[in-house]
């Protein structure tokens, strides 16, 4: 209260301070309605994130779960040696070639003994899988006895009667617009009324490799694959990012050079993983000439694009290790190089392979760079070598979400859900290493 | 002999060098006379025995990997007949390549025609002297190196200087790798976009509006003989970027206020893991979700309002890639609003604002550049976002703002244009390397910038 305002009396200036409080005391409603608000906005964000993050998992559960059982079939196989194009004393060569399907498309007529049109008879075979005939060949490779007698299998169905048993296909649309028939239907409820139709689970998922056939794809092939990179990937990139991140946190003067290896560490961190890709083409593909598809090629990649992380991660790692470790050891007389590789190193362990581990995760999840340098290509074979051909499992995932067939987007979806475990096993444990040896000096 | 089996005999040469150098210095460490012992630890002269071994040798072994193949071919093309020596540089490439096939078994002798099994027998009797030839010197220079570094051992010599010394050599190499890294890239795009350039004018890619990259085989064949106008595949990306900030700011920025400003500290423990497995899920998944899940959702809502929406449209790949943006922009953010220190905080709310009015005038203006800086990486990261737009957006370079259309961004480009087989020097492929280059330079522009911000803002408030 200055006096050096001499125009307004005591009670004009209370009214005005009355005014003031009176705004500021209307307006409060409206200010807390908008602190509400504002609060709101800010949770709905949050849920919204994790809304769309529950989304995604249900509905690629949904779709994939499917895909780990398989429908079987109960056949009365006859392995007559005619049918099957056999001599008497069959060697193993023979048995490889041998006309399997042939024996088992007869069964299933003798099945359904009324099917005599052409077109109907075509619709029957497909009821079994073509992956069915191998089945067939390894169990009559394994008992060659058994030739000349009836033997009772299971054989996997095809990839449509697999859908209807799921229950995939919309049976009240009318018959033209579906793939499965009535016909066939038909004869799928026939058998199941005689308990000769079965759902296990779908180990062929795991056991084999690619397949233009939805029910005889796995991923075996894209696992190995994957292995084999993830291991090219590790044994490069653990021991140059840690030898990188050490001179950089504990020996590197300050000068020009390291000011640019580390403005270099962080902007690679931040390039496009395509970017990674391009180089991997260029460089170890067309002038290099490593084998294209390769794991090793891959693994080349993914590690120069995993590598910035692994460094940042180390370095921070480092840094937390308290000087006075290193005082202690320098005052007992060992070298600058003794107290890092026997003290400083092995205290920030932990927090150095959990970033590996992060850094690995990344790579695991990586697809584009690993488009450029040819793992795309359609592989039947498991690999290896790191040499081989090969693919990985999210290009296998990329190449399955492609296709056409019905059948395999279950598969990708199932595919998708064992990408997914693996990242999460991967992440429990750098989560676990985090709190296990995590140290508070 | 392999090399696996070279690698691991010259794994056994240095293990024996590590034991003997160690074992030579071992006795004289007994001495009365401290004058007489030796400078280091015995097993610091048996690590430099061990270096002595394995450097050279290896170092061998590289460069006869990295040469070979290059001699090699110019021995069996020397070999071969005259006329076929005269065929041009293509043809006598595919010839060689055949014959290197045939000698390694992987194409069968019986289709060859017996020029090409002559050269393959040849071709294959040199890689056998060449792989012999190899070994024995490898390992002769490992044996010499042994030698040498045993006979050099000296009581007063400094092995673990020496050791020290090649570790740190060892580390530097290793943190220069990022800069070679980053200078492979330059050049591996670098090269092949010039030859591009050679072959497009640079102003017809920059400035163009038509792009459609299928160049005919043959010369007289009917068909498009290529545009490269990259100016469509421009607008495509921005609009898909634009798309997704407008997604992942707002989400991202909201979440990152609340869970720095209000959540409590349990459920800030919980919500933002969480948050971050978002980021953690593999791009591909994302694109077939985006693909499958949100393109018919969005057909079906469009179509039910009345709209056409394309089933590759813009709006779904932009959503998509927005959500998984979301997190990153949220981290950032949140770095930078827990940095703001709590006496601005208090002062404003001490002035009587309340919480949201102190967040709108105090704390985000205070950490603007921080933000600023997490938002340009996050641009940068849906620019170069390949995944998402492979599987959920178009191939046809559409020039349109509308996006319920298709459109086509750099990445997708890349990588149709680069998987499949075809001619390398063709400029479809090296289209590919311009669009990898202009993408480069893109995204290390937004880098460098953002990177500069965030961290003079960190420097201000530390």
């Amino acid at each position: 209260m200055s006096n050096s305002e001499p125009t307004g009396s005591a009670t004009e200036r209370s009214t005005a301070m009355r005014n003031t409080s009176e705004i500021v005391k209307a307006s409060v409603k409206k200010r807390y309605a908008r602190e509400t608000r504002f609060r709101l906005f800010g949770l709905i964000a949050i849920l919204a994130s994790l809304s769309f993050l529950a989304m995604l998992i249900i509905t690629i559960s949904i779709k994939g779960y499917p895909a780990f059982t398989q429908t079987f079939m109960q056949l009365e196989v006859i392995l007559d040696a005619d049918t099957l194009g056999l001599d008497e004393n069959p060697d193993v060569s023979q048995l490889l070639k041998a006309n399997y399907s042939g024996a088992i498309k007869k069964s299933l007529l003798q099945t359904f003994p009324d099917v005599k049109k052409r077109k109907d008879k075509k619709a029957l075979y497909k009821l079994i899988s073509k992956g069915g005939q191998y089945d067939l060949q390894k169990k009559v490779i394994a008992a060659p006895e058994l030739i000349g007698q009836t033997m009772t299998v299971w054989l996997p169905v095809g990839d449509d009667v697999n859908s209807y048993m799921k229950g995939i296909v919309d049976v009240n649309l009318p018959e033209k617009k579906r793939r499965f028939k009535d016909n066939q239907i038909g004869w799928i409820e026939s058998l199941k009324s005689d308990n000769r139709i079965s759902q296990r689970f779908n180990r062929t998922f795991f056991e084999r490799g690619d397949s233009r056939e939805p029910e005889m794809a796995g991923i075996k092939g894209a696992l190995f694959g994957t292995m084999l990179t993830l291991v090219v990937t590790l044994v490069l990139s653990f021991p140059i990012a840690v030898a990188a991140a050490v001179y950089l946190e504990e020996f590197a003067p300050r000068n020009r050079w390291t000011d640019l290896i580390e403005v270099n560490i962080n902007n690679l961190a931040a390039v496009p993983s395509i970017v990674f890709g391009l180089l991997g083409l260029a460089v170890f593909i067309n002038f290099f000439h490593l084998p294209r598809s390769a794991p090793l090629v891959g693994g080349l990649v993914l590690s120069l694009m995993t590598l910035p992380t692994i460094i940042i991660s180390s370095r921070a790692a480092l840094k937390s290790v308290p000087p006075s470790i290193r005082d202690a050891a320098l005052g007992l007389g060992a070298s600058k190089l003794q107290v890092v590789i026997h003290h400083v190193l092995p205290l920030a362990m932990p927090g150095i392979l959990t970033g590996t581990i992060i850094g690995m995760a990344q790579a695991l999840g990586e697809t584009a760079p690993l488009l450029m340098i040819g793992m795309v290509a359609f592989i039947v074979d498991v690999p290896t070598a790191v040499t081989d051909p090969a693919t990985v499992l999210p290009v296998q995932i990329f190449q399955w979400a492609d296709l056409p067939e019905k059948g395999f987007v279950e598969k990708t979806s199932a595919a998708i859900m064992v990408l997914l475990a693996f990242l999460i096993l991967m992440n429990a444990v750098a989560v676990y290493l985090r709190r296990k040896f995590e140290r508070k000096w | 002999m392999t090399i696996s089996l070279l690698l691991l005999l010259i794994f056994i040469l240095t293990a024996t060098g590590y034991v003997i150098g160690r074992a030579r210095v071992a006795k004289m460490r007994n001495q009365v006379d401290r004058s007489e012992r030796p400078h280091s630890l015995p097993r610091y002269y048996g690590y430099m025995v061990a270096i002595y071994t394995a450097l050279p040798a290896l170092v061998v072994i590289i460069l006869w990997i990295f040469f070979e193949s290059t001699v090699l071919t110019g021995l069996v093309s020397k070999q071969l007949p005259a006329d076929t020596q005269a065929l041009p540089q293509g043809q006598l490439n595919l010839i060689l390549n055949d014959i290197k096939n045939i000698a390694v078994g992987n194409m069968s002798q019986s289709t060859a025609d017996p020029v090409r099994t002559a050269a393959a027998d040849h071709f294959s009797r040199l890689l056998d002297n060449s792989q012999w030839a190899r070994n024995i010197l490898a390992i002769l220079v490992a044996l010499l190196g042994m030698f040498f570094g045993y006979r050099s051992i000296h009581k007063d010599q400094r092995a673990r200087v020496f050791v020290e010394r090649a570790i740190m050599i060892f580390l530097i190499a290793c943190s220069s790798l990022a800069i070679l890294t980053t200078v492979g890239i330059v050049f591996s795009v670098l090269f092949e976009s010039l030859r591009f350039f050679d072959k497009v004018p640079f102003s017809e890619f920059a400035f163009g509006l038509h792009w459609s990259p299928q160049t005919a085989i043959r010369t007289d064949q009917v068909g498009s003989s290529g545009s490269f106008g990259a100016v469509p595949i421009f607008a495509g990306t921005l609009l898909i970027s634009a798309i997704a900030m407008l997604v992942a700011v707002p989400f991202g920025l909201m979440s990152a206020i609340y869970l720095a400003e209000y959540a409590s500290p349990t459920a800030r423990a919980w919500i933002k893991p969480l948050l971050e497995i978002l980021a953690g899920i593999p791009t591909v998944v994302y694109g077939f979700f985006a693909a499958l899940t949100m393109a018919p959702l969005m057909r079906n809502v469009g179509e039910a309002i009345g709209l056409t929406v394309a089933s590759e449209s813009a709006l779904a790949a932009g959503l998509v890639m927005g959500i998984m943006i979301i997190p990153f922009v949220s981290s950032l953010s949140d770095d930078v609003i827990t940095a703001v220190p709590q006496a601005m905080r208090d002062g404003s709310l001490g002035l009587g604002a309340t919480k949201s009015e102190t967040i709108k005038n105090v704390v985000i203006p205070a950490a603007l550049p921080g933000i600023v800086g997490g938002v340009l990486l996050a641009v940068s990261r849906a620019i170069g976002e390949t995944m998402i737009v492979v599987m959920a957006a178009g191939l046809a370079a559409n020039l349109t703002i509308n996006p319920l259309e298709a459109v086509t961004t750099v990445t997708v480009q890349i990588v149709t244009l680069l998987t499949g087989d075809q001619a390398f020097d063709s400029p479809k492929t090296l289209a590919a390397f311009a669009l990898g280059l202009l993408l480069f330079i893109t995204t290390l522009i937004l880098n460098i910038i953002a990177l500069r911000t965030v961290r003079k803002y960190r420097e201000q408030y530390e």
